[in-house]
């Protein structure tokens, strides 16, 4: 078996890469990909330390469980605001979605 | 299964899963970033299978590859217009990098044996912890444990409830948000 830290160090980049899609990327369906990936590294986190800590429970599972319930809630709100605004403004690039900017 | 195949295993898996997360944060065609989002969604089932948690990897391939996937397609090919924009990345897109690239060296610091050396070893989480790579072996079902046990009182009954409320809630408001207004 390979040691816990390099599951933990995949968790971390794919996380640091969902994180610079978010800040980077200018198209609102590009955000939200970014932010799935931050969702998938906190689940390899979650499913690594229940292997490697505590396997004689399932806990850990279950709570990887009720984060894919959480991420396809968050896909189909945001990705249905996104057809919404396109529909309304005909633009979907966040730096023109700037109505409530102050 | 042998020590080697697991490390091949999970390397193949690694690449496949921060490879494809690469190729979605920077390449410039939208279509293109939503196909190597699902080569990464991909890695990411191979690595729980790994882990021993086969239910999570048929979940990540049917849920997340299969319907998320085609949501954010189906996103995409209705705003069509706006697939190749001029500029794919904002004006702080180096400053975001940057940011992100601090995010990943404070992790690796606090997650491996690495803080240990240097020092910082008093913050994290214990080394051995950290270092371990011989875990006790899952000797149950974990598929009809997991059933069991959001089935059970004392277990996630109450969360699972909880979970479908909320993702009744979401469709529902998806429903709403996205619908045309017939006024």
């Amino acid at each position: 078996m390979v040691p816990l830290w390099s599951f933990l160090i995949v968790a971390a980049a794919l996380f640091c890469l969902g994180v610079y899609g978010v800040m980077a990327r200018r198209n609102a369906v590009a955000i939200l990909m970014g932010v799935e990936l931050m969702l998938n590294a906190s689940m390899i986190n979650l499913v690594a330390f229940w292997r490697y800590v505590n396997p004689g429970e399932i806990n850990g599972q279950v709570f990887a469980a009720f984060i894919f319930v959480v991420a396809a809630a968050e896909a189909a709100v945001g990705l249905a605001l996104v057809i919404a605004i396109y529909r309304n403004r005909r633009t979907v690039d966040a730096e023109d979605i700037n109505l409530l900017k102050w | 299964m042998g020590d080697v195949v697991f490390a091949i295993a999970f390397w193949v898996f690694t690449l496949l899963t921060l490879g494809g997360g690469l190729a979605v944060v920077t390449v410039r065609n939208l279509f293109h970033a939503a196909l190597f989002l699902l080569v990464s969604l991909f890695g990411v089932a191979g690595l729980f299978v790994l882990l021993v948690a086969p239910f999570l990897a048929a979940i990540q391939v049917l849920v997340y590859m299969g319907a998320i996937g085609i949501l954010i397609i189906f996103a995409i090919m209705l705003t069509r217009g706006m697939m190749r924009l001029e500029h794919p990345f904002n004006s702080q897109a180096v400053a975001g990098g940057a940011v992100a690239l601090l995010v990943f060296v404070g992790l690796v610091l606090v997650v491996t044996p690495l803080a240990d050396e240097i020092g910082l070893a008093e913050v994290n989480i214990p080394a051995e912890i950290i270092e371990e790579d011989d875990p006790a072996d899952v000797d149950y079902e974990t598929v009809s444990e997991m059933g069991r046990v959001i089935a059970d009182r004392n277990g996630f009954v109450l969360p699972f409830e909880l979970a479908s409320i909320l993702l009744t809630a979401a469709m529902i408001g998806a429903i709403v948000v996205a619908r045309e207004d017939e006024a």
